[in-house]
């Protein structure tokens, strides 16, 4: 295994008394696709919004490329290269699906871009996702399917080197399936390393090198797609006793 | 761009028409009119910076505006300094209230941000009423100074500053809102999570815009003492100021900056037409009805009538 990008340690998240996450490794490699599985609730979102900084855990240390970002901000992780797409589409309602992608474009990549025809940029995004047609459009007005796209757009706009994509493919169609998968494998190729948490298997089965389930806020397995799936706990965690 | 933009030409052209209007009309009512107007139009662009575009609704303008007044009554009463150095103290100590009140941002959200603004408000006029230095409930003269540069009263050199600090702050309300700042702004105001998690640094923009409401609300309750020469708490914290802030900028429409612009001509015109013709009680009512009505019917205040209207962003 490669440097990791991405060094979970020990994570533990807690609400209340409840406890979320409990004392959770993970290591991303770079540019590694890896897939996070796990029942409902089982603290898939609560990993990613420690990771993206949108929670703060209570105890282990989060580590990217190197650095110890675990009491970091949210927008310096992003500045750094963790980009995230949100479960619950979170889009800037009072802008175009443009100006969306000019936030990330002119404040997480700001100091990354190689020039600044932000607009460019961003039409470039959107083209790459399919989103060129709705540019203009507002963004709270968008279609469920396109609501994600723009999600997915809106991380890839702030360049990132870690992508975590919660349930980009939750409600769409297989062929709509496909092509997000495409655009995170082309996003791949060029180095990116993906979390992509999902509950569609066979999304999970194609992109992922190696799979990691959460139940109950604990790490349950880890290995190939393949071993996944033959493996009992898994199969218990999902279909109960 | 090289080309000027026609802001700036509208700008210096009411900048002139300023200058002509105090060299030809001689009746002062439509001088304290129009003062009153244009420091309505100031609160106004003021509370949209923080309420319109950053989305964190302040019900504490008038609290605001009176420790800008204040400020400067007790600094022209102690060192007696000239009203451009009042303005500027007024603009410096309400920036830092715009400070702190940013920084409670972090814990409070929402209604509970707006209550506690609301409560900023009252124990700012709880101090002034028991500050003897400043005439505390009983309230303060204040002497209009001798020298009014080349006009020809007083009010006429009130009205054009007035002006000035008005346009100024329609510029920087300008700037905000279309720079990549602003934009951070609205991604705030818009998904605060989803603003960080896209690189803006929240805090510090909400920062930044709350001490920009400060400052220029403070700038607007300065001169305030010398054009009415007499300020007590009840008016200088009179709760009127406080509901034309938001209701002026909600009626014009809060997310592009001309919104408070042109609720606040619109507004504050008709109220003084309302004060004229009928009587000042009829005020608040009115200004009430109308928020209800433009809450209701179109949210987006005038600004969004005009979009929808076209079809299309101005
Ligand atoms: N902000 C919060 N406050 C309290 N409890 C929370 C909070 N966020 C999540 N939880 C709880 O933590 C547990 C894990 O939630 P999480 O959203 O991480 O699950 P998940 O694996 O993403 O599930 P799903 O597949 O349904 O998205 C759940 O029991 C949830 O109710
Ligand atoms: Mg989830």
């Amino acid at each position: 295994m490669s440097t990791p990008v991405l060094e979970v340690r020990a994570l533990v998240k807690r609400f209340g008394g409840f406890v979320a996450l409990n004392g959770v490794d993970l290591h991303v490699g770079a540019g590694e696709r890896l897939g996070l599985i796990g029942p409902n609730g089982s603290g898939k979102t609560t990993m990613i919004n420690c990771i993206s900084g949108a929670l703060y855990n209570d105890e282990g240390s989060i580590i990217f490329e190197g650095r110890d970002i675990t009491r970091m901000a949210p927008h310096q992780r992003t500045r750094l290269g963790v980009a995230r797409s949100f479960q619950i589409p979170k889009p800037f309602r009072s802008m175009t699906v443009l100006e969306n992608l000019r936030v990330p474009l002119e404040y997480a990549a700001w100091n990354r871009a190689e020039h600044r025809h932000i607009t460019d940029e961003a039409m470039a995004v959107l083209e790459s996702i399919g989103l060129k047609h709705c540019a203009q459009q507002n963004s709270a007005g968008l279609t469920q399917v396109d609501m994600r796209k723009l999600e997915l757009a809106r991380a890839l706009a702030a360049k990132p080197r870690l992508l975590v994509s919660d349930e980009a493919m939750a409600g769409l169609s297989n062929a709509e399936v496909d092509e997000i998968l495409e655009i995170l494998l082309a996003l791949n190729k060029r180095g990116v390393a993906v979390i992509m948490i999902e509950h569609i298997m066979r999304a999970v089965m194609r992109f992922s090198q190696r799979v990691v389930v959460l139940d109950a806020g604990e790490k349950i397995a880890e290995g190939t797609p393949d071993e996944i799936v033959r493996n009992p706990d898994v199969e218990r965690a999902y279909l109960g006793e | 761009m090289k080309k000027i933009s026609p802001f700036w030409i509208v700008v210096v052209a009411v900048i002139i028409a300023g200058l002509v209007f105090t060299s030809t009309v001689k009746n002062e009512y439509y001088f304290n009119a129009a003062y009153v107007v244009l420091q309505a139009l100031l609160m106004a662009v003021a509370w949209n910076v923080l309420g319109g575009f950053t989305g964190y609704v302040n019900f504490g303008s008038a609290g605001f505006f009176a420790v800008g007044a204040y400020t400067a009554i007790a600094l022209d009463k102690a060192f007696g300094l000239p009203l451009p150095l009042l303005i500027l103290a007024s603009g410096t100590v309400c920036g830092l209230i715009g400070l702190a009140l940013g920084y409670l941002t972090l814990r409070l959200k929402g209604v509970y941000f707006a209550i506690a603004t609301l409560a900023m408000a009252i124990v700012f006029e709880t101090l002034v009423v028991n500050w003897a230095y400043v005439g505390g409930a009983k309230g303060a003269y204040i002497l209009t100074p001798d020298s009014h540069l080349w006009f020809d009263s007083y009010i006429q050199m009130l009205f054009m500053v007035m002006l000035l600090l008005a346009l100024a702050a329609i510029a920087v309300s300008r700037y905000l809102n279309s720079s990549r700042l602003g934009r951070g702004l609205a991604a705030i105001r818009d998904d605060e999570v989803a603003a960080e998690c896209a690189g803006v640094p929240t805090l510090r923009l909400k920062l930044i815009s709350a001490t920009v409401m400060g400052v220029m609300m403070g700038v607007a309750g300065a001169p305030y003492p010398f054009f009415v020469t007499f300020v007590d708490p009840v008016s200088a914290f009179n709760l009127f100021i406080a509901v034309n802030s938001i209701a002026m900028p909600m009626i014009g429409g809060t997310a592009h900056w001309i919104g408070p612009v042109i609720g606040a001509l619109l507004v504050g015109s008709l109220q003084e037409i309302i004060t004229v013709t009928v009587s000042s009680e009829l005020n608040i009512l009115f200004v009430g009805l109308m928020l209800v009505g433009f809450i209701t019917l179109a949210p987006q205040g005038i600004v969004g009538l005009v979009r929808k209207f076209r079809g299309r962003k101005p």
